[in-house]
C-alpha cells in the first residue's frame, strides 16, 4: 500500500539529503559507504545532495540533541512536499543509549515524523540499502514482533486472582 | 602519449571487472561474529534479569505480573547490539543472530516479549529477590515488581495481590513526553 504510494509519488530518482543530528559519525560513515562503487546506491538513481530544497528523502542519523532540534525541524520543512524520512541507526530510531538524557529528544521521531526505521549501531551498509529497497518496494519486510511463552505454566494467574477476589467478597459478607 | 595513457587507464579499469554487489536482489550473509538481532531462548532462560541489569541502553525490562509469572520485554528500537546480554547470560539463553535486515515502518516490529514461569520459595511462596540489597527495603517489600521506564528504576512497590491498576499504569513502555521547543 505504502510502497505503491511511494512508487506513484516518486516515479524518478530519489535525491537524498543527509542530516546529522548529533550522531557519533558511525552511521554517517556507513551512509558514505553506501555511496561507494562497492555498494553503489546510484543503481536506484539515488544521489546525495547538499541542500534540503533539492532533496526528496531525508536521512537522519543521531538522537536529536537539544541544539539541533530546531535546525532539524527547519531542514525537514525545507524539503518540498512529497518527502520521506529515514531514521538511520539506533539513536535516530529510539534514542540509543541516550534515550533519557536531559539534552536529547530521545529519537528522531520526537522531532519529525519518520517513515522508515533502520536499526543498528551502526547499521551495515547492506541494512541501509535494504531499508531503501523496502521503501521502493523491491524487497519484503522481514521483522515482526516476537512473543515467547513457556507453555508449561500450569494455572492462569489472572483468573486465579480474580476468583480469589470474588471469594474474598463472599467471606466478608459472611463475616457480618 | 595522451592516447596511450588513456588506453592504459581503460585496461586498469577493466582488470578488476564489476565490483558492485547486487545486494537487495541476492542475499549477502553477515560475517562471522557479527552481532545482529538478539534471540531469546525461552526454554533456557531462568529469568535472573542479568541482561536487564547490564544493558547499557536499558532495552530489557523485567516485569513480574504475579509471583509465578515474569515477563521480559525487549525494546529493540534503541538496542545498540553490543552483545552484553549474551555475554552475561549464565544459561546462554541469548544469542546474537546474524540477521541485520531489520528496517521497518514501525518501531514495534523489533520488539520481543517473553513470559517465564518462575519457581518460588517453598517457605514464603515468593520469587527469590536479587535486586534489593537494603534490608529495610526488603522488609517493606511484599510482592511483585513492575519495571517500567516511567518509574525509571526497579520499583520497590509492593501489593498483596495482583494489582490490575498498577499493572495498567506500567504496561506501556513509554518514556514521559518532554515539552517540545
Amino acid at each position: 500500500m505504502l510502497a505503491n504510494l511511494i512508487k506513484k509519488a516518486f516515479p524518478r530518482s530519489l535525491w537524498v539529503y543527509h542530516c546529522n543530528s548529533g550522531a557519533c559519525n558511525g552511521c554517517d560513515i556507513e551512509i558514505l559507504n553506501v555511496l561507494t562503487p562497492y555498494y553503489d546506491i546510484e543503481r536506484f538513481g539515488m544521489k546525495l545532495v547538499g541542500s534540503p530544497r533539492h532533496a526528496d528523502v531525508m536521512l537522519i542519523s543521531g538522537a536529536v540533541t537539544r541544539p539541533t532540534l530546531p535546525i532539524v525541524k527547519k531542514a525537514y520543512e525545507a524539503i518540498p512536499a512529497p518527502k520521506l524520512v529515514f531514521g538511520v541507526g539506533s539513536c535516530a530510531v529510539g534514542g540509543g543509549c541516550w534515550f533519557d538524557c536531559y539534552n536529547v529528544t530521545g529519537g528522531a521521531d520526537k522531532a519529525v515524523p519518520i517513515d522508515y526505521y533502520i536499526p543498528g549501531c551502526p547499521p551495515r551498509p547492506e541494512a541501509i540499502i535494504y531499508g531503501v529497497a523496502l521503501a521502493l518496494g523491491l524487497v519484503e519486510k522481514k521483522v515482526a514482533p516476537i512473543e515467547l511463552k513457556q507453555m508449561e505454566f500450569p494455572i492462569d494467574m489472572y483468573e486465579r486472582n480474580k476468583a480469589w477476589e470474588e471469594r474474598n467478597v463472599i467471606y466478608e459478607l459472611i463475616k457480618d | 602519449m595522451w592516447l596511450t595513457s588513456k588506453i592504459k587507464q581503460v585496461f586498469m579499469v577493466a582488470k578488476p571487472g564489476v565490483v558492485t554487489l547486487q545486494y537487495p536482489f541476492e542475499p549477502r550473509p553477515a560475517p562471522e561474529n557479527f552481532r545482529g538481532q538478539p534471540y531469546w531462548d525461552h526454554h533456557k532462560c531462568i529469568g535472573c534479569g542479568g541482561c536487564a541489569a547490564h544493558c547499557p541502553a536499558r532495552t530489557i525490562l523485567v516485569r513480574d505480573l504475579c509471583q509465578e509469572l515474569r515477563v521480559m520485554v525487549y525494546d529493540g528500537s534503541r538496542c545498540t547490539y553490543c552483545g552484553r546480554c549474551a555475554d552475561v547470560c549464565p544459561e546462554d539463553a541469548i544469542t546474537m543472530t546474524a540477521s541485520y535486515e531489520l528496517a521497518t515502518g514501525s518501531k514495534e516490529d523489533v520488539n520481543e516479549t517473553m513470559e517465564l514461569f518462575m519457581a518460588t520459595c517453598q517457605r514464603c511462596g515468593r520469587c527469590y529477590d536479587h535486586e534489593i540489597t537494603n534490608a529495610i527495603d526488603r522488609m517493606s517489600r511484599i510482592g511483585f515488581k513492575y519495571d517500567s521506564l516511567e518509574m525509571r528504576a526497579v520499583v520497590p512497590v509492593s501489593s498483596e495481590q495482583f494489582d490490575m491498576k498498577l499493572y495498567e499504569k506500567t504496561e506501556k513502555i513509554k518514556r514521559p513526553e518532554k515539552a517540545g521547543e
